[in-house]
């Protein structure tokens, strides 16, 4: 079986992994990061959302082996230590969460959606930017307000840092 | 209001675990050998089972084990049960047959379970599931898919001993009286009404994990459920998996359920048996198109309604009749979906003098129908509030003035069909409504979309529901097979830290935090120092579990009422310690005072005390500070509010904005007004998306045409809007705490708003859910034209 | 997803000939079509030869009046590329609005348009400008080069490198989505240039992106949304689901052709 080798969350692994293995599955099952989940097999609801090389990628619509020597960033790997990343602690100020499957997915979505646009974001450019992420509990609502104020915070976050 | 007690706005506790990615979901649990599960599934609607050639996994890589109907049979599992008896006009008892583990001979719709194939890996499990589907043959059947042509003479049968595939004919209400207020009545309005099919889609897919201890002979069953000892019971009472003792159930973290978690499906069970058969853990994950072709569905009815007036608007009666399709199989409460959940509430927030529902339940070639968020409480809305809406333009009368008209004004209000409404003010949840959403203005708005062309519509709902799921007694009068009480255990530790078991299932709406906010104010203890339990049979004692927005009304009451023992306790320890009566003692702020004095001890303290036992003696009291408490409700709850919808229609390609959605909701007491807030949200756009995105479709054929993601449309953060929640309060009088319920609210009143604010826009009332961009453009057309005539 | 053997070629002489001699092969390019459906089981390749590793395939640049893309160029930068943005606006807009922002970051061109998915975006842009693919073998014009639904002129073994567009006077897609999937329920990409007016259509036809000579007719004397007023489409070739009926597409294609043309 092939070797695939990749760096996660900042530490470097090397697996077997089939041909046929996801990313998500590598990641679920091989490295046990179960952060990133399953929602639908059509590549839709965006629950599988992870980092490969600072893109937001679909972990359920890739190959493993597609990724070998990539940077992969999951959920587990958001956080500075016990410092949450501005866009996790906006999802949990503003409510944006209730069953949390869709969570992860959305989180990195979003950290990403800035990360390109650059912020704070609006709400008809959150709620565009969302049409690869589906959530069945929150109604968007609280999702687009986190997002917003994970916008403005990582945001001014850039300021601080370039000042 | 402390910053953690009731009514305030805390952060979820539990959302540490979810925003790092480090929740515990049902397919995040792994045990060191497990197999992974395939389920063979009918690719056919309806069919006979000549054979099964199980030899065709011989040799097959990685192939653990094949079971089949005939290990079924052989282990004397039972069907899947209906849980709710319904008696017909005449009497007869519903006919309800089982739902078998795997096919019996017969296959009933596409995706019925007929084998399952347990191998080394996920991959090598369907290689061989779908070598094996090669090696069935099946005697093909015509397929009854349609729920009012089933029930004619010519339509397939399902069932031998179902004629008609009709599993009851019933009634509710006052037949003579009703059609006395049509024969009075000088107006009448008449529409028939197709309530679609939905799916209920938690994001998270179903799964399940079997494991079998052969030391202890227990099977341990992860599932994602609303309400896992009702899973045990059922497994064990009905299925005769193994008795409750030797049976574990765990619902860890589960991602979203919307009552599709509720029932026991055949995947879990099979998962437990089939560890036990070959003595390792099995693991089974629906892929989402599995979840689309057997998770029970929801909705689905085909009504005519028809509502008298007098000639100022008054109305004198409504006459209901509906076919609701439960599927191939009764599902374990669908039977109670479309009769006692949905004909009780006919009456809406309207004084009705006479109401009279027929509902005639029948099964079809489709997967399975249950409750689904709202549970005959939205079709129920649906019907009433398009009526009224309908009712209103016919006379000239404007709908708000309609409504007001027809109130209930006086509580309590016994209506004709079962229900004893206990308190609301529907006035002014409208009124408020109305000032929200600028109502006085709407016309000038409408002008203007006018210039630009497009048609804009505002639409009303004002529903109730009946939540609080619900006094056992009244339940067993009307057929439910279980009580609908709740339980709760406070367990104090001797450092003062303190566990709450509870039965009722959290599984995204926040139990975590909102119970331990009610432990907190009562006890005035930190937040952070209260834990809630949840979903292990092995902890929890027993438990009801989560739907029918009960967990607050019914879940927090029992753990209320066991805080009320503890704190009773808490001051004998504390009378003893600071000797005095326990009747002169004050418990305030955490704190222990004899009264009148300066003596006090605080909560800590007594927690130890309570342990140490040094202060009294066995035959003063018991060592310990741990109560529980059932707590059994002596009446429904009635949550009511208004929720309008404005929108506009560009009626060039059907696209639809919903430009301002108001909602104004009566949950009673409101613990979290974040949390509540959050599940109005999600009401909603499940309602939007019945209103104008979702619905299920099987073809001719019986094959679900809609059965990924590709083709059901599910709602996405650009086809709605943010929404505009606040609230009226008129305190439950039924229970401690004041709660009504919030949970399926939005997914109640949203869809006859939608549906009102588009026949609104369009000028008339030809168009059903759901009012797709296509369905909406056709309706647009009648609009034009008939514009162009008049 | 059944089991294959996966080669990561880093020339397209190399990923050719595994093409050539490998059994059952396919090649993958951004994966966003092709998983999926290898994932239902609906597409079983013996052999997968993914072409991320080949040098210079993902290359945007504008030589005279022509920009050049990589087949392998990402949506994403596609619609970021200040080169295309200026060159052809609206084929930037158009690839900015292909999937969702996660498959836009993986999908490629060159897959897009290889695949030649009846309800893809790329197909309608290339008809419409009148683009050139390029492959490892020769060029075709891409009015040769889609024959169908999921069907193209490419052979077995051969591979597009890149594909070719000139420069337009003017141009703009519409695009109207299907509610569920986001694919286009009906797509329409006009262009103006010197010689002529080309109108395509994705999402709609039967047989895939074809041309609406109906309207080029209509918009060859004066390109404007009038001119449109009053054309029709003929439904008869079109696609029908429980999406849109035959005559919705027909209404839509009518409909976003003119706010195309307003656009462009």
């Amino acid at each position: 079986m092939p070797t695939v080798s990749m760096t996660v969350n900042g530490k470097p692994v090397s697996a077997e992994a089939e041909p046929r293995t996801l990313l998500v599955q590598f990641l679920r099952e091989t490295l046990r990061l179960t952060g990133t989940h399953v929602g639908c097999d059509t590549s839709q609801c965006g629950a599988c959302v992870v980092h490969v090389d600072g893109r937001a990628v679909k972990a359920c619509t890739a190959l493993a082996m597609q990724f070998e020597g990539a940077e992969v960033t999951t959920i587990e790997g958001l956080a500075d230590g016990a410092e949450l990343h501005p866009m996790q602690a906006a999802f949990r100020e503003h409510h944006g969460l209730q069953c949390g499957f869709c969570t992860p997915g959305m989180i990195m979505a979003a950290v990403e959606m800035v990360e390109r646009l650059g912020g704070p974001l609006d709400e008809a450019t959150i709620r565009h930017e969302l049409e690869g992420n589906i959530c069945r509990c929150t109604g968007y609502h609280n999702i687009v307000k986190a997002i917003a104020a994970g916008s403005a915070e990582m945001s001014s976050g850039v300021r601080e840092a370039a000042e | 209001m402390t910053e953690t007690g009731i009514g305030a706005p805390v952060r979820r506790l539990e959302d540490q675990r979810f925003i790092t990615g480090t929740g515990n979901y049902t397919d995040d649990v792994n045990v060191a050998g497990q197999g992974y599960a395939y389920f063979v599934r009918s690719p056919h609607a309806h069919a006979a089972i000549k054979s099964i050639d199980t030899s065709v996994l011989k040799g097959m890589s990685g192939v653990v084990g094949v079971l089949t109907g005939e290990d079924v049979a052989a282990d004397s599992l039972g069907p899947l049960p209906a849980g709710w008896m319904i008696h017909s006009k005449n009497g007869d008892p519903m006919k309800a047959p089982g739902h078998p583990l795997l096919a019996q001979g017969k296959v009933r719709y596409v995706g019925d379970p007929i084998a399952v194939v347990v191998g080394e890996t996920f991959a090598e499990a369907k290689d061989a599931g779908e070598a094996l589907l090669g090696a069935i043959t099946f005697d093909e059947l015509p397929a009854s898919v349609d729920p009012v042509a089933t029930t004619a003479k010519d339509a397939p049968q399902l069932f031998d001993d179902v004629p008609n595939n009709t599993a009851f004919d019933w009634e509710l209400g006052n037949k003579a009286e009703t059609e006395a207020a049509f024969k009075a009545a000088s107006h009448v309005t008449t529409l028939n009404i197709v309530n679609n099919r939905l799916v209920p889609n938690a994001m998270e897919p179903r799964a399940a994990l079997g494991d079998y201890d052969a030391g202890t002979g227990t099977i341990t069953i992860y599932t994602t459920s609303q309400n896992p000892h009702v899973a045990r019971l059922v497994m064990s009472a009905f299925l005769n998996l193994a008795p409750e003792h030797k049976l574990r159930c765990i619902a860890p973290d589960v991602g979203g359920g919307f009552g599709s978690k509720i029932y026991v499906y055949s995947e879990e069970v099979v998962c437990g048996w089939a560890a036990k058969r070959f003595k390792r853990a099995v693991k089974w994950t629906a892929e989402r198109t599995e979840s689309f072709l057997t998770d029970a569905h929801g909705r689905d009815h085909v009504t005519k309604a028809e509502l008298a007036m007098d000639d100022k608007g008054k109305i004198l009666g409504l006459r209901v009749h509906t076919v609701a399709n439960l599927g191939g199989y009764p599902s374990l409460f669908s039977t109670s979906v479309p009769t006692y959940l949905y004909a009780t509430l006919l009456s809406g927030q309207y004084d009705i003098p006479a109401i009279y529902a027929e509902v005639d339940a029948v099964y079809t070639n489709t997967a399975p129908v249950d409750a689904y968020r709202g549970a005959g409480r939205p079709e129920a809305t649906f019907v009433v509030e398009r009526l009224v809406e309908v009712a209103a333009r016919e006379m000239g009368i404007d709908p708000a003035t309609f409504r007001k008209r027809n109130f209930i004004k006086k509580f309590p209000h016994q209506t004709p069909v079962i229900m004893a409404y206990d308190v609301g003010d529907y006035h002014a949840s409208l009124s408020k409504a109305m000032d929200l959403v600028d109502y006085k203005g709407f016309g000038k708005r409408k002008r203007a979309s006018a210039k630009d062309g497009k048609l804009r519509g505002i639409g009303f709902s004002a529903y109730i529901e009946a939540c609080g799921i619900a006094p056992s007694q009244a339940v067993g009068s009307l057929g439910a097979g279980v009580g609908l009480w709740e339980s709760a255990e406070v367990r104090v530790n001797p450092v003062g830290t303190i566990e709450v078991l509870t039965g009722s299932h959290s599984h995204g709406q926040g139990h975590e935090t909102t119970f331990a906010q009610l432990v907190s104010d009562r006890l005035g203890q930190p937040i952070e120092n209260v834990s809630i339990v949840h979903g292990d049979t092995d902890k929890v004692q027993f438990g009801m579990g989560t739907y029918g927005s009960r967990s607050g009304a019914v879940g927090m009451s029992a753990i209320s009422k066991a805080l009320d023992k503890v704190v009773a306790k808490a001051k004998k320890v504390a009378g003893f310690i600071l000797e005095a009566s326990d009747a002169d003692i004050e418990f305030k702020d955490g704190n222990f005072t004899v009264a009148g004095t300066d003596k006090s001890i605080d909560w800590t303290s007594v927690a130890l005390q309570a342990y140490v036992a040094h202060k009294f003696g066995p035959d003063d009291m018991e060592p310990g500070l741990k109560e529980g408490a059932f707590y059994d409700p002596t009446n429904f709850t009635f949550p009511a509010g208004v929720h309008i919808c404005e929108l506009e229609i560009d009626a060039d390609t059907g696209v639809t904005t919903i430009e301002n959605w108001v909602a104004i909701d009566d949950f009673g007491t409101i613990i979290n007004p974040l949390i509540v807030s959050g599940q109005v949200h999600g009401g909603i756009a499940q309602g939007v998306g019945q209103a104008m995105l979702e619905g299920a479709a099987y073809n001719d054929n019986g094959q679900l045409v809609t059965a990924s993601y590709m083709d059901y449309c599910m709602p996405r953060a650009d086809d709605l809007p943010s929404f505009t929640v606040d609230h009226t309060v008129t305190p439950c009088p039924s229970n401690p705490l004041g709660i009504k319920g919030c949970g399926e609210a939005g997914a109640i009143a949203s869809p006859a708003a939608v549906m009102n604010a588009l026949t609104d826009a369009l000028g008339h009332e030809d168009i059903q859910m759901p009012a797709t961009p296509q369905v909406i453009w056709r309706a647009a057309q009648k609009t034009i034209t008939k514009a162009a005539a008049e | 997803m059944y089991a294959f053997d996966f080669h990561r070629p880093d020339t397209v002489r190399k990923a050719a000939t595994l093409l050539g001699k490998a059994e059952d092969p396919k090649l993958l390019a951004g994966g966003q079509t092709l998983l999926p459906t290898m994932k239902q089981r609906l597409a079983a390749p013996a052999n997968l030869v993914d072409l991320s590793q080949v040098e210079g395939l993902d290359a945007i640049e504008l030589k005279g009046r022509t920009l050049h893309i990589g087949a392998m160029a990402r949506h994403v930068s596609v619609a970021n590329s200040d080169t295309v943005r200026e060159a052809i606006p609206a084929l930037a807009a158009l690839a900015g609005g292909i999937g969702d922002p996660h498959v836009r970051n993986m999908g490629t061109i060159g897959g897009s348009l290889a695949n030649n998915d009846p309800a893809a975006d790329y197909p309608a842009a290339a008809l419409a400008l009148d683009a050139t693919i390029v492959t490892n073998r020769r060029k075709i014009p891409a009015d040769e080069f889609f024959q169908g639904m999921f069907t193209t002129a490419l052979e077995e073994d051969e591979i597009i490198t890149k594909v070719m567009v000139p420069i337009p006077r003017k141009a703009a897609y519409q695009k109207f989505d299907n509610p569920a999937s986001r694919y286009a329920l009906v797509g329409v990409f006009v262009a103006k240039r010197s010689s002529e007016v080309r109108v395509a259509v994705t999402g709609a036809g039967q047989d895939g992106v074809f041309r609406a000579t109906a309207l080029e007719d209509a918009l060859k004397a004066r390109f404007a949304p009038k001119s449109l007023d009053g054309v029709t489409m003929p439904a008869d070739d079109l696609n029908a689901d429980i999406h849109a009926g035959a005559d919705y597409r027909a209404h839509l294609i009518t409909v976003m052709a003119r706010r195309a043309v307003a656009a462009a």
